[in-house]
């Protein structure tokens, strides 16, 4: 029986709950996961990437030791490279001063709009604010953004629209306390374990009552008292049309609209032509249930709506994610425990990462770069000369590989995100980064994005580094270092501030924008002075106190679990006015399935990670889920190989037959390389957000050879699907 | 191995389906009746048509003996090993069928045979006991299993004897009684009556009558339906314990044979009284013979508007489920029984809360036995006074004994509360069968305790047999001659625990297979040192700290025969 | 809603309790532990282990305190000498079935209350081999209490999943998977939830299990993927 030398507690760095994780070590090697039962957030649960899926540390094609490209790489020439033999192993001085060359040779002949950097949704907070920073400050450059842009971002900007706020309203754990709550655009067994476990908990043990509204049959619905099956995309008719219910048989809470809210009456008129007949001949969905969805939404003592990316990911995500906000608005089920507007956020630190200007229309805290009074805060606070910062709003993620190119972005700093899979309309994605003249990847893996990269930086792990991650309901919590950084590789934030260091020297600005922390406590205190919202967050209080809930606005503030009681930041609540409009593609005779991608709960996003994992085993090749019917008539089986084409690309891969989507319409992981789902989705924008709408291309599947899936695991005989 | 021909489920599923997982048992029961056994594929055709978990399906399998996941042959015969049927030479029996099955097999004879050795299938009158296709059937150890199966569908008939004849009028005939048979005899005016009567003054009748409970725990019945009554949630529910399975009891399996209505009316009347619409009558899965024949009496019934809507024009409606065990003593325990009719594993729940509040699907219950159902009608007829008078003031009404063993007639005997064990044995039972004397009786079956020859003038009431520090049990008596190797019973006792205990429980799930083994080096003679005081302790522990009445009367027999014989303990002298 | 407090004695002690305290958490109140074993707050007790039972006034049998809620005028003696023979030969029947060899805090509770780990000789004892079918953690039932949190935690305790039950009866009861199918092939998604309250190392993370077995780490984070789902024999791997 082996006894561990060291127990250290962090938090998982898979998705946005946020568990609470021990890491048992002997000799360097992390051997046991186990996770307190006390944790207010997880109680002991896990899933299995929390539980086992740490292990891709160790993985032996981990790259521990600074590379640069032996081959030169030229814009509109460049390769991948996944082999080693193609790198070249380089100290860190030479990779870093080589970097620094290169960034600051492109900036002085090109300027601020031809630098651009992907922050890190999987990297602390520190590591983002200083990434940020470094660009910000150095290259004057507000083209910082992350992959937040690819999930969240409508919901970001709908909720700012509405309410001037960019986080859930209320705690995950709160669902028990909810009597009925909406679920939609989410599958949270597979994405959000530990959330799905508290709501089944809701359902069987508190007597809540779950609506579902969703284009897939989602394990949730075995529990739910409603299921609303909407075709893809039809969110703003169907969730108005509960409106229209609740406002004509007056179940409105009107205290709460007087003293509340503003627009009503403009709100109240668009909501007229959203009769649930109408919903119903655009969503598919029986007019009488969401009549029923509506008057048990409204009646309910305390109500919630929970959402992920099936909402905000479209060419309208704006829209989808005001309807829900105008339902929440017009019953008043917000600003109180139990209730709330709630984005499930996917990423561990995403909610943080974005909360630490990770934007590129914020600074840090959701300060807009366009206003003058923040920009001149943050020129004192990194000692810019007044007037230095940008004031131009920067590009999105796909804006910026949009404009590579002449005139364009033209260097691209990558750290720990993989656009080579999780970009719309990946074939496009690949031309652009072709065309990349300079390309830093700062990562554990060479990745499919990092394999076209001039120098990559070895990062460690999120067990071998200090920080802070702030997860989907604002809780900031520590991140511990468990073992040393593996070989040579560096905690991203000594990465920054080393580089910048360097930049800045061969910049000779006069005054630095301050790089030299001891360490990553002093970087959050740093964000801190500046974001009000931070600014009672510091590692003394959570060591002692364990996770604070932002905001924090002082040092004896005991954090904020549910957010709105009184007033919404800005002022009151906004109804918006809303028009149906259709996915940027509808089915036809070429094309006559939706596709609708998302993640799977054995695999995270690119597969940088958990293909690097044992977790690989478990779900080791892609799967298409076709409906019985559909494949019925399609003539294919379980298990055939199927090949699967949209007008942007086409891959090969399994079907998997189930009921557990609709007619109509197949899913797609996105983890898998050899057939990446995001070669078929389309890079339309939602032109407010810039999002792309990664839940309703359309697509023809048709049978393919066996020999057309060429070496892909054997099938893993799974019960789980 | 094919896979089966998953059509011939569909009516079973359809059937089912909207019942959900308590309907588990029923399916699976008739999934085994189509295909012999219950192939994997079926049962997960069974999992997803009631919703049920895969797991929790096979766990139910695992739990029940009755249930096979392997082909098992096209005829099955079950043999009691248990020590009334031993007594009569059962395991020569099973030898010689199993050895008749296996050259069956080997002369390719066309009709496949299974043999099993089975616990107490309550024909002990009928030693050595067995059942052929699930039809009861007697054996002699020359029999082959052709003849077994050719003398099967005439039923053994039980010799019904005592000093009185009310619970059992219509019993011993040979034949059921059926409904116009009963009706004639004065059957269902008690109900009749009842209905006149409020619920409040049934049960007040009840509980002036005395009335304990006739399944061994002899618990007040006037007092439970009044908890029942009184307790706040519906619906509620009245449950026939019928699952009759402690060794050497057979009295449950003849008044349900023999006058299936006298229960049935009593039910009725529990359900009225409590203000119940729904009852289950709980069979042991090994009494078909029974189950075909309260099958009938319900059927009667209904069409006689004595179940359904508007009983007899009242406002009060009542029906009936059947539902068949399979194969397991522990869901005579009454909230294993619960379990069981829930489509779960027959696992015994934690006490208080008691039945009467949180019985069946957590509702409040009233669960009776099958005895204390049939003195319901009596006591609305006579009246609880003219009742008081049968037995004794602290025993009053008429009390079941069945007799097995070394007696010259076992059979059931109906007495007054209060006869001595004597008259019961000698007098009715016609003593001995040899000339061999009297060694000692096991009263209350395997969970009970042994009379030795300084007991035979013992009352039997509840007061007489404490005093002398014997059990009643249910009216278990098994009679061993003076040539009787005791330790020999002891061994099947405890092999019938530990192969009974549901393995919830530390003490008994351990504790059974503990004194098994003791008990199995004891009958080879192979006492080593200490093996006295290793079976008072896990005796103790099973009887002190088990979670149910199995493991707490694990030990008891095993401990009084200790007190009484403890040479028998002893290394045995090399012959 | 009744909340008025109930008093009590345990072990001569009169104390205030609230009424739907349980005994156990009533002497935790007072500084009396009451041994445990099957017992764990993350799930529902049941009762079952047994080893935590007091002895009552006016309780004809052994009450377990883990679940029995006060009463008021209750008198609790939770070291009576009945208690001590029920918890040390539960003890040694334990010891006598499986392997407690990872379970130090039930070794420590058999030596506290003088429990002969060599009680029964020839006792049969439960040894079925270690399942080890996927790549995340191994069962090994030899050490299995059935205590039954794993499944509970797999049902409704936590997580919904019903991946295991039972198989067998009494003594043969062993945990199982749907006709011991592998456990890839059921609805295990591997969360480790059973892993997590397994209180004797019958469930444990496949690498711990590995180094145990003496193979380094850098060889298991090399093993392939049949070496690990065991189905390569990794015998010729330095160990």
């Amino acid at each position: 029986m082996l006894t561990p030398e060291r127990i250290v507690s962090t938090v998982c760095p898979f998705c946005g709950v946020g568990c609470n994780l021990e890491l048992h070590v002997r000799d360097g090697f992390i051997y046991k996961v186990t996770s307190p039962f006390e944790s207010v957030v997880n109680h002991g649960n896990l899933c299995v990437k929390g539980r086992f899926g740490y292990d891709f540390i160790y993985n032996p094609q981990r790259v521990t030791v600074p590379l640069i490209r032996k081959t030169p790489q030229r814009p509109g020439e460049r390769t991948q490279a996944f082999d080693l033999s193609e790198w070249r192993e380089v100290s860190w001085d030479e990779a870093l001063d080589y970097v620094a060359d290169r960034l600051v040779e492109i900036y002085r002949r090109e300027g601020s709009h031809a630098m651009a950097v992907y922050c890190c949704a999987k990297a602390t907070n520190e590591d983002n604010y200083l990434l940020q920073k470094m660009f910000r400050a150095l290259f004057r450059t507000n083209n910082v953004d992350h992959c937040t842009r690819l999930c969240h971002a409508a919901s970001v900007v709908a909720l700012q629209m509405a309410i001037g706020s960019a986080a859930m309203s209320n705690t995950a754990a709160e669902v028990i306390e909810n009597d009925v709550f909406i679920l939609t655009g989410s599958n949270p067994t597979e994405n959000h374990p530990i959330i799905a476990l508290q709501m089944k908990a809701a359902v069987r043990k508190h007597g809540a009552k779950l609506i579902v509204v969703d284009p897939r049959r989602i394990e949730m619905v075995d529990y739910a008292t409603l299921y609303l099956p909407i075709k893809p995309g039809t969110d703003v008719p169907v969730f108005s049309a509960m409106a229209h219910v609740i406002l004509k048989e007056g179940l409105y809470n009107r205290q709460f609209i007087a003293e509340r809210t503003e627009n009503f009456d403009a709100f109240a008129a668009s909501m007229e032509k959203f009769t649930p007949e109408y919903a119903e001949s655009i969503s598919g969905v029986d007019r009488n249930l969401i009549i029923e969805a509506a008057r048990l939404y409204a009646t309910a003592k305390n109500a919630a709506i929970y959402w992920a990316l099936g909402i905000p990911e479209s060419s309208h995500g704006v829209a989808n994610a005001l309807s829900l906000i105008n339902l929440a608005l017009l019953t008043g089920h917000i600003g109180r425990r139990g209730t709330g507007l709630n984005p499930l956020r996917g990423q561990n630190n995403v909610q943080g990462a974005s909360d630490s200007g990770a934007m590129p229309w914020h600074y840090p805290g959701y300060q807009r770069v366009d206003v003058e009074q923040n920009a001149r805060r943050w020129e004192q606070a990194w000692h810019i000369e007044p007037g230095g910062l940008s004031r131009e709003l920067g590009l999105t993620t796909t804006e910026i590989l949009s404009s590579v190119g002449q005139g364009g972005v033209r260097a691209l700093y990558i750290m720990g995100e993989n656009p080579m899979m999780s970009e719309p309309n990946l074939n496009h994605t690949r031309k652009k980064m072709q065309e990349l003249e300079f390309l830093v990847a700062q990562d554990l893996f060479i990745n499919e994005s990092g394999a076209f990269a001039d120098v990559f930086l070895p990062a460690a792990s999120w067990a071998e580094k200090e920080g802070t991650f702030t997860n989907t309901d604002r809780r900031v919590q520590r991140v511990r270092q468990v073992i040393p950084p593996r070989g040579q590789s560096r905690p991203d934030w000594e990465i920054i501030c080393d580089l910048a260091k360097r930049i800045e020297k061969r910049l000779g600005r006069p005054q630095t924008a301050y790089w030299d922390y001891r360490h990553p406590s002093e970087v959050l205190e740093e964000m801190g002075r500046y974001v009000p919202e931070y600014a009672g967050v510091t590692y003394e209080r959570l060591e002692r106190e364990g996770g604070l809930q932002t905001p924090v606005w002082d040092h004896q503030h005991p954090g904020t679990p549910f957010l709105f009681a009184d007033t919404f930041p800005r002022g009151r609540g906004k109804f918006h006015p809303l028009e149906y409009a259709p996915n940027a593609e509808m089915p036809d005779e070429d094309y006559p399935f939706v596709l609708s991608t998302g993640r799977v709960l054995e695999h995270w996003h690119g597969g940088t990670l958990t293909r690097h994992s044992w977790l690989d085993d478990l779900f080791p090749e892609p799967l298409v889920d076709i409906h019985p019917g559909d494949a019925a008539r399609l003539g294919i089986q379980d298990g055939d190989a199927v090949r699967v084409t949209s007008r942007r690309g086409s891959i090969v891969l399994r079907a998997h037959i189930t009921p557990k989507t609709n007619p109509g319409v197949v899913f797609i992981p996105f983890h898998f390389r050899e057939a990446a789902a995001n070669l078929l989705t389309h890079d339309i924008l939602d032109p407010q957000a810039k999002i792309p709408e990664y839940k309703a291309a359309v697509v023809r599947v048709t049978k393919a050879r066996p020999e057309e899936l060429g070496a892909r695991a054997e099938p893993q005989v799974r019960g789980r699907y | 191995m094919s896979s089966p021909d998953l059509t011939l489920l569909q009516p079973v599923l359809s059937k089912f389906a909207p019942q959900g997982r308590t309907a588990l048992l029923p399916a699976l029961h008739a999934a085994q009746d189509l295909y012999g056994y219950i192939p994997e594929p079926v049962a997960k055709e069974i999992a997803h048509a009631l919703r049920i978990p895969l797991a929790d399906v096979f766990g139910v399998l695992e739990f029940y003996a009755l249930f096979h996941t392997e082909p098992v042959g096209k005829i099955i015969i079950h043999v009691c090993n248990d020590p009334a049927c031993a007594l009569a030479g059962a395991d020569a029996v099973l030898k010689q069928l199993s050895r008749h099955a296996e050259y069956a097999l080997e002369t390719g004879e066309p009709v496949s045979v299974t043999v099993e050795q089975a616990p107490c299938l309550g024909l002990c009158d009928h030693a050595p006991a067995l059942l052929v296709q699930n039809l009861p059937a007697t054996a002699s150890p020359e029999i082959t299993w052709q003849e077994l199966v050719a003398k099967t569908g005439r039923r053994p008939q039980t010799h019904v004897d005592g000093d009185l004849r009310l619970l059992t009028k219509r019993c011993g005939r040979g034949q059921t009684t059926s409904l116009d048979a009963y009706l004639a005899d004065g059957g269902y005016t008690a109900l009749k009556k009842a209905l006149t009567m409020s619920s409040a003054s049934v049960i007040e009748e009840i509980k002036a009558s005395g009335l304990v409970g006739r399944g061994g725990a002899a618990f007040p019945t006037g007092l439970k339906w009044e908890s029942a009554a009184q307790a706040k949630g519906s619906p509620k529910y009245v449950v026939c314990n019928a699952d009759e399975a402690e060794p050497g009891t057979f009295k449950d399996r003849v008044l349900i044979e023999d006058d299936p209505h006298q229960i049935l009316e009593g039910m009725i009347i529990a359900a009225y009284a409590i203000g119940a619409e729904k009852g289950y009558f709980y069979i042991r899965g090994e009494y078909l013979s029974a189950y075909h024949a309260i099958q009938r009496a319900v059927e009667e019934a209904h069409a006689a508007n004595l179940l359904g809507t508007h009983i007899l024009g009242s406002d009060f409606s009542f029906d009936v489920e059947i539902r068949r065990g399979a194969g397991a003593y522990v869901c005579g325990e009454e909230t294993a029984l619960f379990e069981s009719i829930e489509g779960k594993r027959g696992f015994p729940r934690v006490k208080p809360p008691f039945p009467t509040t949180h019985g069946l699907f957590g509702k409040p219950t009233v669960i009776n036995n099958v005895e204390t159902l049939a003195n319901v009608p009596l006591i609305l007829h006579l009246g609880a006074e003219e009742y008081r008078k049968i037995g004794t003031e602290k025993s009053p009404g008429p009390k079941l004994f069945c007799l097995s063993g070394d007696v010259r007639q076992p059979g059931l005997y109906e007495v007054p509360f209060g006869v001595t064990l004597r008259h019961l044995i000698f007098d009715l039972g016609g003593g001995l069968r040899s000339d061999i004397p009297f060694q000692a009786a096991l009263i209350g079956g395997a969970a009970g305790t042994f009379a030795t020859p300084e007991h035979l003038d013992t009352p039997l009431s509840f007061e007489g047999l404490r005093a002398t520090g014997l059990t009643l049990g249910s009216g278990v008596i098994t009679v061993f001659d003076a040539q009787r190797d005791l330790r020999d019973v002891l061994f099947r006792l405890a092999r019938f625990f530990a192969e009974e205990s549901c393995g919830k429980c530390y003490p008994c799930q351990i504790g059974t297979q503990r004194q098994y083994e003791i008990l199995a080096r004891l009958r080879n003679g192979q006492v080593l040192p200490g093996d006295i005081e290793r079976l008072q302790d896990v005796g103790w522990t099973m009887t002190d700290a088990s979670l149910c009445g199995l493991g707490q009367t694990a030990a008891s027999a095993i401990l009084s025969a200790l007190k009484y014989w403890p040479h028998l303990f002893q290394p045995a002298q090399p012959t | 809603m009744e909340s008025s407090p109930v008093s009590l004695t345990i072990d001569g002690r009169t104390i205030q309790a609230s009424p739907d305290m349980t005994i156990l958490e009533a002497a935790q109140q007072i500084g009396i532990e009451i041994p445990t074993i099957c017992y764990h707050e993350h799930c529902t007790a049941n009762a079952l282990c047994r080893i935590c039972v007091v002895e009552v006034s006016n309780a004809r049998a052994l009450v377990p305190a883990c679940i029995a809620t006060v009463q008021e005028g209750m008198e609790v003696q939770t070291h009576s000498e009945r208690v001590h023979r029920a918890r040390r030969t539960i003890l040694e029947m334990l010891h006598s079935s499986v392997d407690l060899s990872e379970a130090p805090e039930i070794l420590a509770m058999a030596r506290n209350y003088n429990a002969d780990p060599q009680r029964f000789p020839d006792a049969w004892r439960r040894e079925p081999p270690v399942i080890d079918d996927n790549p995340m953690y191994i069962r090994d039932y030899a050490k299995c209490i059935l205590c039954w949190r794993c499944v509970q935690v797999c049902a409704e305790d936590a997580q919904y999943t019903y991946a295991i039950n039972f198989s067998g009866r009494g003594y043969e009861t062993q945990i199982s998977t749907f006709f011991h199918h592998p456990m890839p092939e059921t609805t295990c998604v591997f969360c480790g939830q059973c892993v997590g309250v397994c209180p004797t190392g019958a469930l444990k993370p496949k690498r711990e299990w590995l180094l145990e077995q003496g193979y380094a780490p850098e060889v298991i984070m090399n093993l392939t993927r049949s070496e690990r789902r065991g189905k390569k024999r990794r015998a010729n791997l330095a160990v």
